[in-house]
């Protein structure tokens, strides 16, 4: 093609302190065409992006935008640009009307009647340019993230984007909604857009893509044709060394019951039943994986399991029955019947971001009298040393027992958690979400402790909104939505489109 | 009470509710552009004293009003760079305005005036004078009148320019929050500010625009307080007005007609305050309006938890209490008896109600989403 780049960057840098996130970064985006810019947490994409959007000013570098060289100081001039940007977290006002969000700092006037006539006549043409079918009157809170995603898209072609820019679309969304998403993106591609992909699935990216720029550590490595490369391929590119994709396990040896819930039902404090009548079981040497979108009441079960939320119901634990909503229902007394539990969200429940990596690494067990040295006091300089050789184990890097926990990357801190859970030798390991924000090479590492945990014959409740983790992990699966189990399936005997139908409450053919 | 009486304390209700209104709408906008502001008491207060003392200087209460709104917005200017700029604590920088300005009204006018705090009594000129509507009867007149012309002579004529304009405020705050370009954005920035980021509109400017409006209705309040409501300006004299208003502003779930009423709520309490010192109620009807406030406080905390079964069940176990007591000690009397209200407990009604509307009596009250929130350009 001989087309001039839709985008074109040139030599753009920008530190932060003495971390430099971007080095010298050179990208040509050719109109009509999806882009992927794939790399690890940290690797620099958000940063890029938002550059590109105008939240940072670059430290060097030039933006051409149809060969236009372009200065982009504020978000206003991306927009003027043609630049749309779908960020990872909507931007969207949670109690406004589609129609009023769409509008919001792109009005045609000093009043509102106007400019929302207009933009519901505008909405009009692009749902059927684009198949972007959505009610103009709809409340965001009321309506899925499927559709508030949609509405994001619709805010970026309002403005006469011609550049659209989405950051880790799929993260929220079902199957069945990222490949409608998908579908929408062909559309807009095939209408002349330029759609710049930011994802860290590789998968996503061989589906959708056409060019692929790999970013590892603030660089640009590679930018490829899709059709040229492997997802084997891009993982070595993005991590600088070759990575097992999959999960190396051999088949489980289950033996006796662990976990037993049946009857679960959780109402929270706004009388919405999270919980209905969950039951399942766990056994040793079992992983038992629970998919779901998130929201689904995955959070509630692993609450109500670590002692940190009320219920009804029967849970027992090797054989014996334990409190669902007594005194001795809490964490502390969950550990003291081999129940370890690493939370959804490390850094509000895992951790304590402000406390260094040794206090951390006995929290839930600071009352064990192995930590004691006398009746009063804790053994401190014990735990740091046992912190430091658990923090070597688990190649924690930096392997510095006194450092705070914000100070770790998230897959470091995720191994900090992981230790201290795993390090006690539990019965049941409650797992959730293990791999959220974590970097590929940590990932494997994660992923095979796990495993060598199941192998040590112990029984493990995993729980990811991850589908390609729960089927590459689990034993089991159990797909849960709307407080319910849907139905359960052997991860060898099913596949992604079935249990995407489970995850979004269908049954019938599927559920059988 | 004759209907004159009624119209005389709805008239007074009016006058009192102005100034509370005036500072509800302008915690209105400070709160929906996501900026919290206990600071508007010392707003008032600043507003008060200088628009009093400058009317006093210079005899124009318009260049009185002009200062007292130079007071405020200074203030507001104050709050904004802690709490927009510098990205402070929003409750903090409001609680140093309100000593700020409680001690510096005082000290300045010591100073100036050396009346003990006080300023000067104004004279004609000095004060916004009451706006007689044509055709209105004369006060004197008044009894004789019929009910019509009551309503508008007392009720609707003879009123400080500054009440009808606190009134229109309303649907003109009503209009400019969600009718216009402005209000959409101002909305959206105490909702979700990266929103109104993203969409390339600046969160600060926002806040700040917000502020300043709030800034200038709080030095009409003060304003009003000392030159049309009273004719100088005394130490603390805003009275817990501030505080009212925000109260008033949760009852009215931060909506510009809600507003209005709660305002109006609150005057009427302070009107019966004004009108009534004793207050003589038949004692059984007030033994019987105590026992079905029991039973509608024991109705409504059947479903709630521990805690407020406990409260408020101690509460309805109070009322039942006195009740019964009163009951008891007019046994033998007969049905005739009446028993006297204490002024002081009419007097603190407004503050009691304040307590009752604040401790959520009224359901739930959903504030700005970001409120509070100093906002901080995420990656």
């Amino acid at each position: 093609m001989s087309k001039n780049p839709a985008i074109e960057l040139k030599g753009i840098s920008k530190a932060f302190g003495p971390v430099q996130a971007n080095k010298d970064i050179s990208i040509r985006v050719m109109p009509g065409t999806i882009h992927g810019i794939i790399g690890e947490n940290g690797a620099g994409k958000s940063t890029l992006m938002s550059i590109l959007y105008g939240f940072y000013k670059a430290d060097a570098g030039e933006i051409f935008i149809d060969n236009q060289k372009t200065l982009i100081p504020d978000s206003q001039a991306a927009i003027s640009a043609g630049i749309g940007m779908v960020f990872q977290h909507f931007k969207l006002v949670e109690n406004f009307s589609v129609l009023e969000n769409i509008v919001l700092g792109a009005e045609s006037g000093a009043f509102l009647a106007p400019s929302l006539r207009k933009a519901r006549a505008e909405l009009d043409e692009l749902a059927a340019e684009y198949e972007l079918n959505i009610d103009p009157d709809a409340v965001i809170e009321d309506i899925g993230v499927g559709m508030q995603q949609r509405v994001e898209i619709l805010k970026a072609l309002y403005r006469k984007a011609n550049i659209l820019i989405l950051d880790e679309p799929t993260g929220v969304l079902t199957p069945a909604e990222a490949a409608q998403l998908f579908r929408i993106l062909g559309r807009l591609r095939d209408e002349g857009k330029t759609v710049i992909f930011i994802t860290h699935k590789l998968r996503e990216i061989m589906e959708i893509t056409d060019t692929v720029s790999v970013m590892r550590r603030g660089e640009m490595t590679a930018t490829v044709q899709t059709t040229d490369t492997s997802p084997e391929n891009l993982a070595e590119l993005m991590v600088g060394r070759k990575v097992l994709l999959r999960v190396d396990k051999t088949p489980a040896q289950p033996k006796n019951q662990i976990l037993e819930v049946s009857g679960l039902n959780v109402i929270d404090d706004a009388g919405v039943q999270r919980l209905k009548d969950v039951s399942l079981n766990v056994r040793a040497g079992e992983i038992l994986g629970v998919a779901g979108v998130a929201g689904n009441g995955q959070s509630e079960l692993l609450a109500v399991l670590g002692g940190y939320q009320v219920a009804t119901g029967s849970v027992f634990v090797n054989g014996s029955e334990i409190d669902l909503t007594g005194s001795s229902s809490d964490g502390q007394s969950r550990r003291a019947r081999g129940i370890a539990h690493v939370p959804e969200d490390r850094q509000r429940e895992g951790l304590i971001m402000d406390f260094t990596a040794w206090e951390n690494s006995v929290f839930g067990y600071h009352r064990d009298p192995a930590h004691q040295s006398n009746r009063f006091l804790m053994d401190n300089v014990a735990i740091r040393d046992e912190t430091a050789a658990k923090m070597t184990r688990f190649d924690v890097r930096p392997p510095n027992p006194k450092l705070a926990a914000k100070n770790f990357s998230g897959g470091n801190q995720q191994k900090i958690v992981l230790a201290r859970e795993i390090e006690r030798n539990p019965d049941l390991l409650l797992v959730g979400q293990p791999t959220r924000g974590v970097d590929i090479g940590a990932i494997e590492f994660i992923h095979q402790q796990i495993v060598a945990l199941r192998d040590r014959g112990k029984a493990i409740l995993l729980i990811s909104v991850e589908l390609d983790e729960i089927l590459s992990l689990s034993d089991r699966v159990v797909v849960m939505f709307d407080g319910q189990i849907m139905g359960e399936r052997v991860p060898s005997l099913t596949n992604e489109k079935e249990l995407g139908l489970l995850m979004a409450g269908v049954t019938g053919e599927a559920g059988q | 009470m004759d209907f004159l009486t009624l119209i005389q304390v709805l008239d007074s209700t009016l006058r009192l509710a102005t100034p509370l209104l005036l500072v509800c709408l302008a915690g209105l906008f400070s709160e929906r552009a996501g900026i919290f502001d206990i600071g508007l008491e010392g707003k008032i207060l600043a507003a008060a004293f200088l628009s009093a003392s400058l009317a006093f200087v210079t005899g124009s209460v318009w260049i009185g009003l002009l200062a007292g709104i130079g007071a405020s917005v200074a203030m507001s200017a104050i709050h904004g760079l802690a709490s927009i700029t510098l990205r402070g604590d929003q409750i903090i920088s409001g609680v140093a305005i309100n000593f700020l300005a409680a001690g510096l009204t005082v000290v300045v006018s010591q100073a100036w005036f050396g009346q003990g705090g006080r300023t000067p009594p104004l004279k004609s000129g000095g004060r916004f004078e009451p706006i007689n509507f044509p055709g209105a009867v004369p006060s004197k007149e008044m009894a004789d009148a019929g009910p019509i012309m009551q309503i508008y002579s007392e009720l609707l004529s003879g009123h400080s320019l500054l009440v009808y304009v606190a009134l229109l405020t309303v649907p003109l705050s009503w209009f400019i929050l969600y009718k216009t370009r402005f209000g959409l954005r101002l909305r959206a920035v105490g909702e979700n500010p990266a929103a109104v980021d993203t969409a390339g509109i600046s969160v600060v400017g926002m806040r700040y625009a917000a502020v300043i409006i709030c800034g200038v209705l709080c030095g009409i309040a003060g304003a009003y307080i000392s030159t049309a409501l009273q004719a100088n300006f005394t130490k603390d004299m805003s009275a817990g007005r501030g505080f009212i208003a925000l109260a008033a502003l949760i009852f009215a779930k931060w909506r510009p007609w809600y507003a209005l009423g709660a305002c109006l709520l609150f005057g009427f309490f302070f009107a019966v305050d004004n009108r009534f010192q004793n207050i003589l109620l038949p004692a059984w009807s007030l033994s019987a309006a105590l026992f079905i406030m029991t039973v509608g406080l024991v109705g409504y905390v059947w479903r709630k938890d521990l805690l407020d079964k406990f409260v408020l069940g101690g509460l309805a176990f109070g009322l039942a209490l006195i009740a019964f007591m009163i009951v008891a000690s007019v046994w033998d009397v007969g049905t005739s008896t009446q028993i006297k209200i204490p002024v002081v407990f009419i007097q603190s009604l407004p503050y009691i109600l304040t307590v009752v509307v604040l401790a959520g009596f009224v359901g739930k009250a959903i504030p700005p989403r970001s409120g509070g929130v100093p906002y901080v350009k995420e990656k």
